[in-house]
């Protein structure tokens, strides 16, 4: 029987099926850190045991540590408490940490340092105390975000209770403009489709456009599948894939690559397999997109007028995006174009890569960022931030006047202390504008990095390609 | 886990769609190593000014919405993060039941796991509730989890979706990982058969 890409990951990862019951599902890999484990790594101590698969169990710091030089002394009382609780639960249970003690060489946003290790392989099943899990579904892996229940039960069984959701195509036909990018694609989805579309599936990205991207591109719009309403995204495994996947630290090496090849060979959706819905976009009509509004789907083109909640029938929408904008401070009927900003923030598991760090840096080599906007660089791991010193993006950002920071997830959560002040604007290569999340009182405009290095230059929302 | 029977209450109507897991508990609570405490700062960012004094025009701040037990909120509740402690702060500060039109998918799975049931309801019996507590905020509804029914003040019972586990589990208080736990066999030849 002809299968999708889910399907075949789902099967071959079925533990028990009892009837009427979720179905007791395998992971082959579980990325854990700091905020969303504690909790679970009690209910182990209070069971009296101990993390049943270590070996398939890594660790990383990255939500709640600063940004700042590694040098200085942390100062938030609670981020140290949970620093030295994953050290110690890492310790108890033989689970290996990428640190700012141990390993930190290879520390970074979970999301980051799980492919950048080849941690992260097709076909995989892969959860995470952390939503953005989606990301690791550009391989052609089944990745997806868990609560710290699940983080307990997967750390004492290495499986988990799932009902199986329902698939959903997300096809991308035609081809990205010159200043479009992979980020413009997801934000344009969510926009068309809204935040809860993918509620109850798991999106397949599929497409021409889609078999066009790199693999750091397909992150990016895997990462943000939830933000369509879906736990997963996934793209099937090709040749980009496999290429991108060699040689890495924990990819399977000599004969046990090409026994993993082979049979990574076989997971795209066969030919007649069907989805139980459908979404589709046009890439060839893209512009870059901008959100305007406190959810990710409430976004426009570049050009296009920030949406006037009068033209709204409905009455909760028109009440929602009257409140949106009430905190956005926004009038509706004109583009975001030219409107002024705080601060830029370029970094993220969205868009925190090397390759995210060279186009932001193309715009911004022998350029100066405006005087008024703050501009905070944060690579994404530890192994970005050296590659980045290699090309020589650091002394570029420097040069331009932006901040060079150590990797975190930064901004996008602003849990270690970078964040917005009250009444602040920021264009921000993240994934979440809600009120409030990038700072109490903070306003967000989401964007690609090509979008927010030029917006850094102007100091004021600019579109990118009048500078390419 | 928590269980969860029956429960008759007042309401707390909440008319915001898309409410996300960061306007339930902003991220700075996230620093913690244990689930107590998060209740007080449930919604904190529209729940307290600047100086953490209460906003009288948050709806949890009105003094007749003390000790409700049930949150009615409009669609696709609960988006955005994966964290747990969202539930925790809605059961932390005395919430058992949220009723919407539609939950993320996470944050359901999590409620679930924390005794406090995500009711499903159709727009026309979402709506009749967000008029039932306008006239009259001391509007109560009874939720029984054994037939699945809310029964309105009317008398009228509207039936609401649950798989039978979860059920099974909440009227139980079945521990999900003892019961996956015992499946200790069954994971073994799962590996060896797997080669994992």
């Amino acid at each position: 029987m002809a299968k999708t890409l889910f399907q075949k990951i789902w099967d071959a990862h079925v533990v028990a099926q009892e009837p009427d019951s979720p179905a007791v599902l395998y992971i082959d890999l579980h990325l854990v850190h700091e905020v969303t484990s504690p909790q679970a790594f009690a209910g182990l101590r209070r069971r009296g045991i101990k993390a049943r698969r270590p070996d398939r169990t890594f660790a990383t710091m990255d939500h709640g540590i600063p940004t700042s030089s590694r040098d200085l002394p942390i100062v938030d009382e609670l981020v140290i408490k949970q620093i030295a609780q994953l050290e110690q639960n890492c310790l108890d249970n033989d689970i290996r940490l990428y640190g700012i003690r141990q390993n930190a060489e290879k520390q970074g946003i979970v999301h980051i340092i799980g492919p950048e290790l080849g941690l992260t392989q097709p076909g995989m099943t892969i959860v995470c105390g952390d939503s953005h899990t989606a990301t690791h579904g550009a391989f052609g892996a089944l990745g997806f975000g868990i609560g710290t229940s699940e983080v307990e039960m997967v750390l004492s069984t290495q499986c988990l209770l799932q009902r199986k959701p329902r698939t959903m195509e997300v096809k991308i036909t035609g081809a990205l403009r010159k200043g479009v990018t992979a980020k413009d694609i997801i934000l344009g989805i969510i926009a068309k489709y809204g935040v809860g579309a993918g509620t109850g599936y798991v999106f397949e990205y599929t497409g021409a456009a889609i078999k066009a991207l790199t693999m750091e591109e397909r992150m990016t719009i895997c990462n943000m599948s939830i933000e369509g309403g879906s736990r997963a995204g996934m793209i099937a495994p090709d040749d980009t894939t496999f290429q991108y996947v060699a040689g890495r630290e924990y990819a399977p090496k000599g004969a046990d690559w090409e026994k993993a090849l082979a049979n990574w060979r076989t997971l795209p959706t066969d030919e007649g397999a069907g989805y139980d819905a459908t979404l589709t976009l046009d890439a060839d009509a893209l512009e870059p997109m901008i959100t305007y509004g406190t959810n990710p789907g409430m976004g426009v083109g570049i050009n296009a007028p920030v949406p006037d909640p009068a033209g709204l029938a409905d009455p909760s929408q028109r009440a929602a995006l009257q409140k949106a904008l009430s905190y956005m401070a926004l009038e509706p009927g004109r583009p975001l174009l030219g409107h002024p900003v705080d601060v830029v923030f370029i970094g993220s598991c969205t868009n925190g890569r090397l390759s995210d760090l060279r186009e932001a840096a193309s715009l911004l080599k022998g350029r100066r960022v405006n005087e008024a906007v703050r501009v905070m660089v944060v690579p994404g791991s530890a192994s970005v931030k050296r590659q980045a010193e290699r090309e020589g993006l650091d002394k570029v950002f420097l040069a331009a006047g932006a901040e060079w920071r150590e990797p975190g997830c930064s901004m996008c959560i602003a849990m270690n202390g970078d964040e917005l002040r009250p009444g602040q604007y920021a264009v921000s290569t993240s994934n979440r504008n809600f009120e409030g999340r990038q700072g109490k009182g903070g306003r967000t405009f989401l964007a690609s990095p090509l979008t927010a290095a030029a917006t850094a230059i102007a100091g004021v929302v600019a579109d990118a390609r009048s500078l390419l | 886990m928590n269980k969860f029977t029956a429960l008759s209450s007042r309401i707390v109507p909440l008319a915001a769609e898309n409410v996300d897991t960061d306007q339930i508990i902003p991220a700075r609570f996230l620093k913690v190593t244990d689930k107590a405490g998060l209740g007080d700062n449930l919604f904190a960012d529209w729940r307290y000014n600047a100086d953490g004094s209460p906003r009288a025009d948050f709806i949890l701040n009105q003094t007749p919405m003390k000790g409700r037990q049930v949150l009615l909120a409009g669609d696709n509740f609960g988006c955005g993060s994966s964290r747990e402690h969202a539930p925790w702060a809605l059961t932390g500060y005395g919430f058992r039941a949220v009723i919407s039109t539609s939950f993320a998918d996470i944050f359901r799975n999590n409620a679930l796991k924390n005794g406090l049931l995500p009711i499903v309801v159709d727009r026309d019996t979402h709506q009749q509730l967000f008029s039932l507590v306008a006239e009259d905020p001391e509007t109560s509804v009874s939720v029984d989890l054994a037939t699945q029914t809310l029964r309105l003040p009317d008398g009228r019972a509207v039936n609401f979706p649950l798989d039978n586990f979860s059920k099974s589990c909440l009227l139980n208080g079945v521990d999900e990982i003892g019961y996956v736990l015992a499946m200790q066999d069954r994971i073994v030849a799962y590996e060896a058969r797997a080669g994992a």
